[in-house]
């Protein structure tokens, strides 16, 4: 029941960076995706539908942590404390840049929101990969599994260099949506954007993978003990290859379905390198919180997998909903309406 | 106390109460919506009738607010565990039920389906239209119910068992969702919610006839809200009141003590209609006492014996001025809006609602009662509970963060406040800019959506 609920865990948050990924890279892009105010609305209203449910991936996680590994919620949340509240003021700021922006007429409101919104995406790009970064190098866990994070300690080369990887994967994701969804022009630059990435994201994923073995030497044991497991990282490079054939082939709703496999990959090899390890202890090959030392009780977690699982299947109907709802390439027009 | 966790319980006050200003609006408004939109389809309205506009200048409304509840309820689920770590290691296996399924089962709904009818008036049909404004207020009322389920847990634990490492293991899930503390807890909180909504919407009824505009939108909101704001207040108070009341007498009698300003244990115990109370010397002062009222409400009989503060240590006392306070404020209040909405169902009857400016004034300047009198009551439940954050098990000063330093939270705690006035006067900005625009005009054809294209092939 540990490992399953180990791998719900890493669903729900792989299921969090493949959606609210598209979010966070068009905003990261906007400024340079949308030149105008219409384009800028376009990018708003690809968007709009869809970026509250996805934020809700990251809450069910965040819900699910706490039912199943509270020690692993209550240590790493305590233990990231400022970068955690830096995480909640970005995400406060981009929620008020989607809402306030198309509001008011006023140029200079429109511009200071389309600001704060690329940065605040930009920024938490690169914290959530950051993030992932710092728990694969582990964290200096006290023997109560407790530990003090300060904002340098978080930003060391190998957590950078994933926060980067980040940031430049999911602006190739959101670029390749762009692509698929809108017209004219605003493809047309889109689609050079998501192509030029895609060599950034093949440069960043080696680099963050030598970089792996350096900040945690023991990263590729489980590998070694598992074979199979190496089918993982075979997926992410098989997705790596995929991207570019279907951006040749214009087929870009193909691209961000392979840009999610990519993600899948990545992060997926990133849980099997850690198993059965939740938030390692820096520097040891021992110690740290594990999916059976911070896990609840055993009847907290069969209790909790069975409404977990009836209620995301019933999730997964309705993104199926919205999704048939809203198919279609948008384009704002010129009258203004709440986007 | 030491002054870590008096940070921490600062913070955490102030982010809750920045928070609740908006969710009972939400589920408040989600409500009328629904109904609004049934009255469409009963009048086989298309989307430029006079309530299908209705419904969109509310939408418009409750959007700008439902964001606001998420922007600001994101930092409460991060806040157990940044800020209160060994609760969350204690008692996160039980109390993470309830988060867990209010984020897969209900926020998912909420989100969802508010995407599919802001964006949707133009693409789906209205039926699909009003269902998926139903599903939307569904949303916000399961929501309402997992989260006041984590906090009835926390009034009164059930279905648990400690282990001796201090962590509580669940032992029975149906135990928890149907905590008997939790019914009229929960029906009273939305019931809260349903006043809200109702009462802004008369208000806003009332600000437009008094302005002179938008007539016919205007009585719309004033008869909708005045009628359904008529019935939530007495539910308000019977039967939701008075169960929820009963549930503290029987679970936490000395909270109903510090709510009472009831000092001495005492047989047939007055109560006190007003008074203030003096914890250092442990009495009422200036008290207007009805005898043996308080003895017939808690027990049913006027002679009855009530246990007072002096039947617990001092130190287990919750702070008795806020409490009781906070609780004379939420019931004074709720004996306002039944008298309010009482009078304008009588004056809509009489059809003489509209040339009633006096009325039409008190009306509109309303609007902050019930933000203050659900504020209020959840600070009873909450501050009545101390010093216990799960009552009677474990102590608030036993719950926060070790490895988070008081600067840390001070630090955090102003960051906040900065990003919350800011965003709040914003708020505010917009919302003023909504009631100025008003409803659509007739004839305008403004559907709420975006525009898609035909499809092409991606």
């Amino acid at each position: 029941m540990n490992t399953v609920w180990f791998m719900v865990l890493g669903a729900l948050l792989v299921g969090y960076a493949v959606l609210d990924g598209l979010d966070l890279g068009i905003g990261t892009l906007h400024m340079f995706l949308g030149r105008n105010d219409n384009e800028r609305r376009t990018n708003f209203q690809v968007i709009g539908p869809f970026w509250a449910g996805y934020e809700v991936w990251l809450l069910t996680a965040g819900g699910s942590m706490v039912a199943a590994f509270p020690r692993l919620y209550a240590a790493s949340f305590s233990g990231f404390y400022i970068v955690l509240t830096l995480v909640l003021w970005l995400l406060l700021m981009r929620g008020g840049a989607l809402e306030f922006r198309s509001h008011m007429k006023s140029p200079l409101w429109r511009d200071f929101w389309d600001l704060i919104f690329s940065v605040s995406s930009a920024l938490l790009a690169i914290l959530f990969g950051a993030a992932v970064g710092n728990v694969v190098r582990g964290v200096p866990l006290d023997a109560a599994g407790n530990f003090q994070g300060s904002l340098l300690m978080a930003l060391n080369p190998y957590a950078v260099v994933v926060g980067v990887l980040s940031l430049v994967l999911l602006a190739m994701h959101g670029a390749n949506l762009l692509a698929a969804k809108t017209t004219d022009i605003q493809r047309a630059r889109a689609r050079t954007w998501a192509k030029n990435l895609w060599y950034a994201v093949v440069a960043l994923t080696v680099a963050a993978t030598a970089l792996a073995f350096w900040a945690r030497p023991t990263v590729g044991d489980n590998f070694q003990r598992m074979p199979f497991l190496f089918a993982i990282p075979l997926i992410a490079v098989a997705s790596l290859i995929a991207i570019p054939i279907y951006q040749n082939r214009e087929q870009f709703g193909k691209a961000v379905y392979a840009g999610a496999m990519l993600l899948v990959g990545l992060m997926g090899s990133a849980g099997a390198s850690l198993y059965p390890f939740l938030l390692p202890e820096l520097g040891s090959t021992t110690g740290g919180l594990t999916i059976y030392n911070a896990a609840a009780p055993k009847h907290n977690l069969e209790t909790a997998f069975a409404a977990i699982v009836v209620a995301m299947t019933v999730v997964i109907v309705y993104h199926i909903y919205i999704h048939r709802v809203f198919a279609g390439t948008v384009r704002a027009s010129a009258v203004d309406h709440s986007y | 106390m030491d002054s870590s966790v008096i940070a921490d319980r600062v913070h955490f006050a102030s982010l809750v109460m920045f928070h609740y200003l908006f969710p009972p609006v939400s589920i408040g408004l989600a409500l009328l919506i629904v109904i609004l939109k049934i009255q469409q389809l009963r009048r086989n309205e298309d989307s430029d009738g006079a309530y299908a506009r209705a419904a969109r200048f509310w939408g418009r409304l409750f959007v700008l607010n439902f964001g606001a509840g998420v922007a600001s309820g994101v930092p409460m689920e991060f806040q157990f565990g940044t800020n209160w770590a060994r609760f969350s290691n204690a008692a996160g296996g039980v109390i993470g039920q309830g988060l867990m399924m209010e984020g897969s089962i209900a926020f998912f709904m909420e989100s969802i389906f508010l995407g599919v009818f802001l964006f949707g008036e133009k693409k789906i049909s209205t039926k699909m239209h009003a269902f998926s404004a139903a599903m939307l207020s569904l949303g916000t009322i399961l929501s309402a119910y997992f989260i006041t389920d984590t906090d009835a847990w926390m009034q009164h634990p059930v279905g648990y068992a400690l282990g001796q490492n201090g962590v509580f293991r669940l032992t029975s899930l149906p135990a928890v969702l149907l905590n008997p503390f939790e019914l009229w807890e929960y029906l009273h909180t939305l019931n809260g919610a349903f006043v809200q909504g109702a009462l802004l919407m008369a208000a806003l009824g009332a600000f437009y006839i008094l302005v002179n505009r938008h007539r016919e939108f205007a009585r719309i909101c004033l008869s909708l809200g005045l009628i359904v704001g008529l019935i939530f207040s007495i539910t308000q108070v019977f039967p939701t009141g008075s169960k929820n009341g009963e549930a503290v007498v029987k679970y936490q009698p000395t909270t109903l003590a510090a709510m009472e300003g009831q000092f001495e244990t005492q047989a047939g115990a007055p109560l006190a209609i007003i008074g203030m109370p003096d914890s250092q010397h442990s009495k009422l002062l200036d008290p207007i006492y009805v005898p043996g009222l308080l003895s017939y409400l808690a027990y049913g009989s006027p002679n009855a014996p009530v246990k007072g503060l002096d039947s617990i240590s001092r130190n287990l006392w919750p702070p008795i001025e806020v409490t009781y306070y906070a609780y004379h404020i939420m019931i004074g209040l709720g004996v306002v809006f039944i008298l309010l909405t009482a009078v304008g169902v009588f004056l809509l009857w009489r059809k003489k609602l509209e040339y009633n400016k006096w009325f039409l004034w008190l009306l509109m300047l309303s609007v902050p009662l019930p933000y203050i009198a659900n504020e209020a009551g959840w600070v009873v439940t909450e501050v009545g509970r101390q010093p216990w954050v799960i009552y009677n098990l474990m102590l608030t000063s036993h719950a926060n963060s070790v490895n988070v330093s008081t600067g840390e939270v001070i630090f955090t705690l102003i960051g906040f406040m900065a990003l919350y006035l800011v965003l709040g006067l914003l708020f505010l900005l917009l919302v003023g800019n909504i009631i100025a625009q008003g409803p659509d005009e007739p004839g305008t054809q403004n559907p709420l959506g975006i525009d898609i294209e035909e499809k092409v092939a991606a």
